[in-house]
């Protein structure tokens, strides 16, 4: 058995996050998202390399499970339902099915408005396409269909954001999405259970930054936002319309009320505004604090915040504006343009910005200084640069230690950088000595998984091995506490773990037929061998003199047993395995049941220095049968020291 | 398996309450405590003395029910009696159904000897704490009008409770006659707290493993927000708990039958169709001698209509799986419109009311009810323009209302694509939110909450006509008891209440023997749980081996066939212990890969089976055995 996996996108990479992954012949894709550093059809994943029967997508894939609303993870979602025709099931969280349809238009009006023949994807289709979603909550385990199983965690990236299991047979793996380890002003730390898993996908964007307290941070920014303000400077904070927005405005709101500034904050468009709307009603998905003043105080209903208005951007005087994308272009480059050449303005970088955009470029440029636009355009950048230096993903030490607590038997690295993944993958190698790959864009990777032999279990075999020693395993507390410093929900699952210290012995029976199997003790093993073979059978309980039997063992019983055999029966073919006699359709073996029904003898009491035999032996054998169990009855201790 | 019954329950308030005994543990199935049973109690008088009212009238044997014939003392709470006979300290898990089913949970929780893990839907926990928090406020007046309680009160003592008339007596004593058992004294707000702390509370779906053993998960049965029925598997097989259902609810998610298909045993929990069937019959002769209610023909008639049109429209259907789901589907898109409609008729009723000056008062509990007739109500006095404020008052309303819209995860899908689509579910909680907010839009609908009747945000907003929402629908407790004092007389006026509530006993102290009440009552019967017919096409469907029915059912079945399905059945009766065999005798194993691998195999007689002894460590994790590698080898 194996886990095969096709990276799409993401794979040595920021964007387009898509891996495909078949378990046990069952194909997931995980994420479909959009490449915002390209124009072309590699804004896509190559969708082709799916399925190699001429591209029934709806055939190939028993479902798409979607991680969260941001556009490399969501973005040619509708493209590859309405325009590629996959028509299976969807799968993402109640958040994200409520906010991807914002994401989805604020892109597709920035990119495909005004550019017809470019078009992709319409209004209509995002609607059509987000009909088609299943939206799930945290910890439901949802049968995809009767082998597949799929549940959501906790990721705390952005609101709704969820890392995803998936079951088939004994196959199981995880695929994180973005996540983030440590809770932050609006939302929770990712939280997961304790699962056997072969396989771990996981993003790897901070594989090797570490990072400080988030509250130090939060304060530099503050302060760097009020010195421009006070100097009567514009702030722009290009940022997606949700997530990012949210939480900082969050933290200004808060800083606000408490400084008495009376600056404006300006959301860019009203689609944001009514993203709040949204998060009101999204309250279960925020931090634990947040959810338990939400009765008093909705920390949505931002009191300083009012919406923008495209002649405010000449209007003299400070502000602070939020300005949809993230990695400037659209309309955070109109404002750019016109605030960037003021030095007492300041701009503040959000996120990831991926190659080739501005916000790129202004990562590493030094005011003051000259860039250059798409166009060829030169601008003289002289107002303040700052980049923030909190994101909403996990740093090398949270990927560690979600990998550590999973404890996978593979580790895969996507959503990422190759030389920061090359460095994790080592660490991951040598510490925990999990294998890793960081796999590029259409690579395919073949992974070993578990399996597991399904059989059924005789009660008898079931108590002779659960009887004495149970062994209490509870997971260890302190190895969770890193996943629960703001715990989502107050609970962690239990995961008790009964284990039984004595080895457990039995046989095991497989029908050829039917391979069908069952396991017991080996007091039943005539009774099974009996109903599992419906042709009559014969049987009889043997009593054997056995002088001393108590301080022998069974194998050297045997021994004596077969060597008196072979040499009574020098022409048939005896043998002597796990314990069982047999000629022919004859079989026997030791019996210790104190009832069993082919006994005979008067007294159920165990006679001393007796043991039993149990015989089973079909019609055509009843002759040699008896003569077998009146050679074994005859036994007497000169056989004994025969051999 | 053994299953007992310990309450068969009374409707909607009061759901059944069982113990089920699998792979050596003991389950106890909902803990609730009859609220119905406090009509034999007077409410908390007006009269500062209440001593006249409590005359010795012993001596008179037949005496006839009027106000003056109810309990004047501080209530006591109907428990689940049977329930007492139990040793707390062996039951291993309680799993709770729905709000109403842990009402009686902090009598069982403050026992010392309690130990049981207690597993409720994250909604239901919520719903049930915020209820018995409200009735632990209600009561207080109570407390306050009587002070403290006596170990033994005066009116539990034989002769009095033998001078009590019949009607009282039944109540006191059971239908049967067969004890005067299992009334407590209401936990206090503290007991109520520790009992919360021994709820874990879960999503729908969400598995929950007990000792390695057991799997339980809950799944939405759309009676009330956030109520669910179980499925509990070992590894001898699964049952399934269903307990009252509904198919399409107005504002709860529907009954997920789905997830229930392939269980081997069903217990079968739901006795709405029994409860139903009996009102259906005393209605004629209960309403002929009441003749202070409003008619209510018309909602006799539409369900009668709607269950004709069901029963004939279903017959058309044959028995594979599609038709099944899709003639369950169309029915419950008819059980939709058809409680929509009953809304629907309760708004006109009330805006007739309004507009003759008259105000309307809605005790009903039904949170879902609530909510979504807060919002037709809106609606419809908005199409009016009519500047009538509804007021909710109760202790718990603002939380309950603000809850309610940070749950959309747990409503209808009407409600969800709503959310989906608006940011919003419901106008009652927005409300409550611009209130803090300055959203001033929102507050032109009028809608206000308050904790108490007395509350001065209440006395300043005050203005009648009006249209209250107040608990608490026995007529014994709450804001309710006051505002009917209030508008009682007032022809002009409407109650709204609920169908399973006895409207005699109910307002008896509203109307003294004299005159009759002059208000008008308008009595709604709400879905409550599976019909009949679709109790037949949902166990088809879900492919049971084996169901487990109350007694009652019994005869229901033989009319309907029941003879002829794919499952084998039996009964059961309150207090009565029923065995259920396993399905399967084996139970089932896994075994590791790498194990089996190094088997050193022989085959046997005449290559039919192979024969090879097994060594290895028995793991039991998740509901699964497991057979590993042992560490020794
Ligand atoms: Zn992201
Ligand atoms: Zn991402
Ligand atoms: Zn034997």
């Amino acid at each position: 058995m194996a886990i095969e996996c096709l990276v799409l996108g993401a794979g040595q990479d920021v964007g387009k996050s898509c891996v495909i992954v078949k378990i046990n012949g069952k194909s997931i894709m995980f994420d479909c998202g959009i490449h915002t550093g390209y124009q072309d059809h590699r804004r896509y994943p190559d969708f082709s390399l799916i399925s190699a029967n001429s591209g029934d997508f709806t055939d190939s894939l028993s479902c798409i499970i979607i991680t969260h609303f941001h556009l490399d993870h969501i973005g040619a979602l509708p493209y590859f339902t309405q325009v590629c025709g996959y028509n299976g099931p969807i799968y993402m969280t109640y958040p994200t099915k409520a906010l991807a349809p914002i994401m989805l238009e604020d892109y597709r009006k920035l990119i495909f408005e005004g550019r017809e023949e470019e078009k992709q994807f319409s209004s209509e289709d995002i609607a059509e396409c987000m009909k088609k979603v299943t939206a799930v909550d945290l910890k439901q385990t949802i049968q995809v269909d009767k082998d597949l199983q799929i549940r959501a965690y906790y990721a705390g990236h952005v609101i709704g954001a969820a890392m995803f299991y998936a079951k088939v047979g004994d196959s199981a793996m995880v695929y994180t999405g973005d996540y983030n380890m440590t809770a932050d002003r609006h939302l929770g730390a990712a939280q997961i259970d304790r699962l056997q898993l072969d396989l771990v996908i996981t993003e790897s964007t901070y594989a090797t930054s570490y990072r400080d307290s988030k509250y130090v941070r939060e304060r530099e920014f503050l302060k760097v936002v009020h010195n421009c303000v006070a100097g009567g400077g514009k702030v722009l904070i290009p940022t997606f319309a949700l997530g990012r927005a949210q939480e900082l405005c969050m933290i200004l709101d808060d800083y606000w009320e408490k400084t008495n500034l009376k600056v404006p904050i300006y959301f860019s468009a009203g689609l944001t505004l009514q993203a709040n709307m949204y998060y009101k009603i999204l309250i279960n998905w925020t931090s634990q604090k947040v959810k338990d003043t939400y009765t008093t105080r909705n920390p949505f209903d931002f009191k300083n915040v009012c919406s923008f208005d495209r002649s405010l951007i000449h209007a003299p005087g400070p502000c602070v504006l939020f300005a949809t994308p993230a990695m400037i272009s659209g309309f955070s480059l109109d404002v750019f343009k016109l605030w960037a050449p003021d030095e007492r303005n300041l701009v503040t970088l959000t996120g990831y910005c991926g190659s080739g955009t501005i916000g790129r470029k202004l990562m590493v440029a030094k005011p003051p200084t000259r860039i250059t636009l798409d166009d060829n355009v030169q601008l003289d950048v002289r107002c303040q640069i700052y980049q923030l230096s909190f994101s909403p993903h996990t740093d090398a030490k949270g990927i560690m230690d979600l990998v550590k607590f999973l404890s996978p038997k593979h580790v895969i690295l996507v959503h990422g950088e190759k030389p920061k993944m090359v460095k994790l993958k080592e660490i991951i190698e040598s510490e925990l000595e999990i294998p890793c790959y960081h796999p590029a864009n259409h690579e395919t990777l073949h992974i070993p998984s578990t399996r597991r032999i399904e059989a059924s279990a005789s009660d008898a075999f079931l108590q002779s091995c659960l009887c004495p020693n149970f062994k209490f395993l509870k997971t260890d507390p302190r190895q969770d506490s890193e996943l629960d410093d703001d715990s989502n929900n107050k609970r962690k699952m239990p995961q008790l773990q009964v284990c039984e210290n004595r080895v457990a012995q039995g046989l095991l029976i497989t029908l050829q037929k039917n391979q069908s199997r069952k396991v017991v003790t080996e007091n039943e093993l005539i009774d099974t061998i009996g109903t599992e073979i419906h042709e009559e059978k014969f049987a009889y309980c043997c009593p054997i003199y056995f002088p001393n039997s108590e301080s022998r063992d069974i194998s050297s019983f045997h021994l004596i047993l077969f060597g008196k055999l072979s040499r009574e029966f020098p022409d048939l073919n005896i043998q002597d395995c796990e314990d069982v006699i047999r000629i022919q359709s004859f079989v026997g073996s030791f019996c210790s049941k104190a009832k069993c029904p082919y006994r005979t003898d008067v007294s159920f009491q165990s006679v001393l220095d007796t043991v039993h035999f149990c015989c089973a032996w079909s019609m055509g054998d009843e002759e040699l049968a008896w003569r077998v169990i009146s050679t074994m009855k005859n036994l007497k201790l000169s056989d004994r020291i025969e051999t | 398996m053994e299953f007992t019954c310990l309450s068969e329950g009374k409707g909607f308030y009061y759901p059944p309450c069982h113990i089920l005994d699998i792979s050596g543990f003991r389950i106890l199935l909902d803990c609730p405590m009859d609220l119905s049973s406090l009509l034999v109690f007077s409410p908390v008088p007006i009269d500062p003395n209440p001593i006249i009212s409590n005359e010795k009238t012993s001596l008179k044997i037949d005496k006839p029910l009027d106000a003056s014939s109810l309990i004047c003392a501080q209530p006591r709470y109907r428990t689940v009696k049977n329930l007492i006979l139990w040793d707390v300290s062996f039951i291993d898990v309680v799993l709770i159904s729905s709000p109403m089913g842990m009402m009686g949970l902090p009598f069982l929780t403050r026992n010392k000897d309690f130990s049981a893990k207690v597993y409720a839907t994250e909604v239901a926990a919520r719903i049930g704490q915020l209820m018995m928090e409200d009735l632990v406020a209600m009561h207080k007046e109570y407390r306050q009008f009587y002070g403290p309680e006596y170990d033994s009160p005066e009116w539990m003592k034989w002769d009095e409770l033998d001078s009590l008339p019949i009607e009282l007596k039944q109540i006191l004593f059971g239908a049967d006659g067969a004890g005067f058992a299992g009334w407590m004294p209401l936990y206090s707000a503290a007991d109520v707290k520790d009992c919360m702390l021994k709820v874990e509370s879960l999503k729908y779906a969400e598995e929950t493993c007990y000792n390695g053993t057991l799997m339980m998960s809950a799944f939405s049965s759309g009676l009330e927000i956030g109520s669910c029925n179980w499925k509990i598997t070992c590894p001898k097989g699964s049952v399934a708990y269903i307990s009252s259902s509904v198919f399409s609810p107005l504002t709860a998610m529907s009954f997920d039958y789905k997830s229930l298909q392939r269980s081997d045993v069903i217990l079968y929990s739901d006795f709405s169709s029994c409860n139903a069937a009996d009102n259906f019959e005393a209605d004629n002769n209960v309403s002929n001698s009441r003749c202070f209610y409003m008619s209510f023909d018309w909602f006799i008639m539409s369900s009668l209509l709607s269950f004709l049109f069901t029963f004939l429209f279903i017959s058309h259907y044959s028995d594979d799986d599609v038709n099944l789901e899709a003639s369950i589907k169309l029915g419950s898109v008819d059980e939709y419109t058809e409680e929509m409609e009953k809304l629907n008729f309760i708004c006109s009723s009330s805006i007739d009311f309004i507009k003759a000056g008259g105000s309307v008062l809605i005790p009903i509990g039904r949170h879902g009810i609530v909510l979504q007739l807060l919002e037709q109500l809106a609606v419809a006095l908005e199409n009016e323009n009519m500047k009538v404020p509804i007021f909710v008052v109760s202790s718990v309303a603002e939380e309950l209302t603000a809850y309610a819209n940070i749950i959309p995860e747990w409503l209808c899908e009407q409600l969800q694509d709503r959310a989906v689509r608006g940011g919003q579910t419901f106008k009652a909680g927005q409300t409550s939110m611009a209130k803090i907010g300055k959203n001033r839009q929102q507050i032109e609908l009028m809608m206000y909450l308050f904790p108490a009747i007395h509350s001065l945000k209440l006395l300043t907003n005050w203005q009648e006509p009006c249209i209250v929402f107040c608990p608490h629908w026995s007529f014994r407790l709450g804001p309710v008891t006051h505002l009917l004092r209030r508008w009682c007389g007032d022809p002009n006026s409407l109650l709204v209440i609920e169908k399973e509530v006895d409207a005699g006993l109910a307002l008896l102290p509203f109307k003294p023997m004299e005159i009759d009440m002059k208000m008008k009552v308008l009595q709604c019967p709400f879905l409550s749980g599976i019909t009949l017919q679709k109790s037949h096409q949902l166990l088809k469907l879900l492919q049971p081996k084996h169901v487990v029915f109350p007694e009652i059912l019994r005869q229901h079945n033989k009319n309907n066939g029941h003879s002829e399905t794919s499952f084998s059945f039996s009964y059961y009766k309150e207090n009565e212990k029923v065995h259920i065999p396993y399905t399967k005798k084996d139970s089932e194993l896994d075994i590791a890969e790498e194990l089996v691998n190094q088997l050193q195999s022989a085959t046997l007689t005449k290559q039919e089976m192979t024969i090879a002894r097994l060594r290895g460590e028995l793991v039991l994790e998740q509901g699964r055995q497991r057979l590993i590698l042992g560490n020794d080898e």
